[in-house]
């Protein structure tokens, strides 16, 4: 008994049906819950007024985006090594997701840049930084919408994505070096000195929790219908044959 | 190995078009440049390092999709493959080749269109030395990506799309060490960093390129 047995694609629809619905209601209610915690209930900062409420979308979307990519690159490594399907498809789902999670981040950032800084955009490091990692999501899931037989863009892929996170990283170090940011440092690192205060730390907890759990939840439902088409597409192939 | 680089070489040059190309459209993107932010020597001047990168850059780009495809279609990478060389090799002879026939004329022509555009006097050893060290890192970036999509029909522009965001620290640094030298600031920290990058790639990608081409004559 191995842990890899649940990546058996039978034994995987099996454990993730039941688990589906309850990460569907977790997400919820911490999303909810978080969401008017930190909308209605926090104060306003002294210096930023009713603006800062937007870290409620921002931090943990930014962090999503990130977190899908270190996602893709750890099922592409055990696609590579493991041969596992699951692992190559949980990759295929979680693309878009982390893009869209990266467009939220720069949208909401922008509308709350233009108050804060007086503009949209600027060409700060960790802005630029994002817009590479949005190039990077829409290169590899263009090369997996490109290539017809599975095997090949599962490959194709995964190699793609580790050579990407290498360069995503030197771009993110590179860009540093080219410009010097407006944007402010870490909101959520382990070192509490740096940390936003309690008072608006704890609503981000939950809302950080609902957006991960939501995040396994598409990524799950993704997963599971990768795998339908996969099955349908067998189907029809042998109904070819026969 | 050194009968496939002389191959490639050879094909490049006689088989027409990929050679001349790159820098007739390296020519052509910089001959637009003024048209489209005027012709002042001042706002000239200060754009010239990136825009002579960003030209190379392109140039660069055209012509990658010719790095394995024509081979990949007639058959030789097949040939190739099973030849007593290893696979790296051959990708990193091809991306030499490319280098030599696309990379090598465009930083020589790179001081001439430095001139169109009015680039300052110190800059022009700086941009030389900072292509140089760029392009190759270029060329190879480009095998890869041209590996990744040499069984695709319509790859050319899936090649960009993967290819320009892995352009991207690259790109920084060598204008980085254009713009400085060319303001006569000082320029080591960018040129050993572009260096690194330079040789980082000439040396793992080889085999990330490998692999992708493994599985496409798979």
């Amino acid at each position: 008994m191995s842990i890899w047995e649940y990546a058996n694609p039978l034994k995987f629809m099996g454990w993730t049906a039941p688990l589906v619905p309850v990460l569907w209601v977790l997400s919820g209610i911490a999303l909810t819950v978080g969401l008017i915690w930190g909308f209605f209930l926090t104060p306003d900062d002294y210096r930023m007024g009713a603006t800062v409420k937007i870290i409620y979308i921002h931090v943990p979307s930014a962090m999503m985006a990130i977190n899908a990519w270190v996602m893709m690159l750890v099922t592409s490594l055990i696609w590579l090594i493991r041969r596992h399907h699951v692992s190559a498809l949980a990759a295929k789902a979680a693309a878009p997701v982390g893009m869209i999670m990266t467009v939220v981040a720069l949208i909401s950032g922008a509308i709350w840049g233009q108050p804060m800084w007086g503009t949209w955009w600027a060409w700060d490091p960790r802005l630029t930084s994002f817009l590479i990692l949005f190039l990077f999501y829409l290169g590899y899931m263009a090369m997996w919408a490109a290539i017809d037989d599975p095997d090949t863009a599962a490959d194709l892929t995964s190699v793609l994505c580790l050579v990407g996170s290498v360069f995503a990283v030197l771009s993110r170090y590179a860009v540093n070096f080219w410009n010097q940011g407006l944007h402010q440092g870490a909101s959520l690192s382990l070192d509490s000195e740096e940390n936003v205060h309690d008072v608006f730390w704890l609503p981000l907890l939950v809302v950080l929790a609902g957006f991960v759990l939501l995040f396994l939840a598409l990524v799950l439902v993704r997963t599971r219908t990768e795998i339908r088409a996969r099955r349908l597409h067998a189907i029809a192939l042998r109904e070819r044959m026969g | 190995m050194i009968r496939l680089l002389i191959r490639d070489l050879a094909l490049a040059v006689r088989a027409g078009g990929g050679f001349g190309l790159g820098l007739a459209f390296f020519l052509i993107v910089i001959v637009l440049v003024p048209f489209g932010v005027g012709p002042e020597t001042v706002l000239l001047a200060r754009i010239a390092p990136g825009i002579l990168w960003i030209g190379a850059l392109l140039a660069c780009l055209l012509s990658l999709d010719r790095i394995f495809q024509l081979d990949f279609e007639d058959g030789s990478l097949d040939l190739l493959a099973t030849a007593p060389i290893p696979m790296e090799g051959v990708v990193a002879v091809k991306a030499l080749a490319h280098w030599l026939t696309t990379g090598l004329p465009l930083v020589m022509a790179a001081p001439f269109l430095g001139v169109m555009l009015n680039l300052p006097g110190p800059g022009y050893a700086w941009l030389v030395l900072s292509l140089v060290l760029g392009t190759p890192a270029l060329s190879m970036i480009g095998a890869f990506g041209a590996a990744l999509t040499v069984g695709l029909k319509r790859g050319g522009l899936l090649l960009s799309l993967l290819v320009l965001p892995l352009y991207v620290p690259t790109l920084i640094y060598g204008t980085e060490v254009a713009r400085r030298g060319a303001e006569g600031l000082a320029v080591a920290t960018p040129l050993a960093l572009l260096a690194g990058i330079t040789l980082a790639a000439v040396a793992l990608l080889p085999f990330a390129a490998a692999a992708a081409l493994r599985v496409n004559l798979r």
